[in-house]
């Protein structure tokens, strides 16, 4: 039990981040929340909180000191885009040259829906279109009983 | 008539979109730090801990910071290019030896030749950042006033150089 215990502390450890600056428990949550907003640059497709890349490594030691330098959250991200460019973020702002990449998918919605609506209702026009009088239905209904008590191929006899 | 057109705007549309995707480079992203004053330093120079080279003393004069790192391996294939490059002497080549140690640092500039008017030694890395350093080799062009005009990211070929670097440098001196 003791080594199963021992084990267990080894594996989640290796997981703990290895910079040294100590911060208290909310300072931690601080940091790992912005660790996750920021984008490591030179895996891309990770957070830094995710990377073990040696810049992420750094810039995770940077966020740490500069929340015990009393800075706030905002200060912290700022900082980083100044260097790094908005693509360090890993949610893009809203702002000028990305309100396409924010409203395009609303756009593509309200489109789709037009369109399938627009399908639609002529569909219903063109069904609609065709008018019988009650006659031409008797006389299709006639036709249709005939067929299939007379039809030898039908199913039912 | 439409039935073919639409699906042919789309195909043309999606077409673009993508081919312009496939010609662009993802790892080369947009550098903040274009036309703004380079970051303020001071760092002991790579062979002499104690001599200091910073912001200061550069100003006055266009000049290149290449970052580079004995680690780096892309530096290597970049390296004789820029030792060809200074030999010319068309401007000011500084190195920011980027989270290195001294002694390979050294070895290093002593196999492969040493293209740096001085070496600023950046062993923990902090100036890389404040310049944005996120894949060793970069390479900045800096004015007169110290503002950031240009900067490569990854190996700089004979052909950046001819065809960016040396005409935004004489446009800077001139």
């Amino acid at each position: 039990m003791r080594r199963l215990a021992a084990l267990i502390f080894l594996v989640l450890s290796s997981f703990a981040w290895a910079e040294e600056t100590k911060l208290n428990a909310e300072g931690e949550q601080r940091v790992k929340a912005l660790a996750h907003e920021l984008r490591c640059l030179v895996c891309q497709n990770q957070t830094i909180a995710d990377s073990n890349a040696d810049l992420a490594i750094d810039l995770r030691t940077q966020i740490r000191e500069q929340i015990q330098a009393g800075k706030t959250d905002r200060q912290i991200k700022d900082y980083m885009v100044a260097r790094y460019g908005d693509f360090v973020l890993y949610r893009p702002p809203v702002q000028s040259n990305t309100v396409l990449l924010w409203i395009a998918p609303f756009v593509l919605l309200v489109g789709g829906v037009g369109v399938l609506f627009w399908y639609l209702s002529k569909r219903r026009k063109l069904t609609g279109a065709q008018q019988f009088s009650a006659d031409d239905l008797q006389r299709a209904d006639a036709l249709l009983e005939n067929s299939s008590t007379n039809e030898p191929s039908n199913k039912k006899t | 008539m439409a039935k073919f057109l639409i699906p042919l705007v789309i195909f043309v549309v999606l077409a673009f979109f993508l081919g312009r995707g496939l010609s662009l480079d993802p790892k080369d992203i947009p550098s903040p730090l274009i036309d703004k004053p380079a970051p303020v330093f001071s760092l002991s120079q790579l062979d002499k801990p104690q001599q200091m080279i910073g912001t200061e003393q550069l100003r006055g004069q266009v000049w290149i910071l290449n970052v580079w790192a004995s680690w780096c391996v892309a530096c290597r294939d970049e390296h004789p290019v820029l030792v060809e490059f200074s030999k010319t002497g068309a401007v000011p080549i500084y190195g920011l030896n980027y989270k290195d140690q001294r002694e390979p640092a050294l070895n290093w500039l002593q196999q492969l030749g040493n293209p740096y008017t001085a070496s600023i030694f950046d062993e923990k890395g902090r100036v890389g950042i404040d310049f944005g350093v996120y894949g060793v080799p970069e390479t900045f062009v800096i004015d007169k006033q110290g503002v950031i005009r240009y900067k490569k990211t990854g190996p700089v070929t004979q052909e950046t150089i001819q065809t960016k670097i040396l005409p935004l440098v004489k446009k800077l001196q001139g």
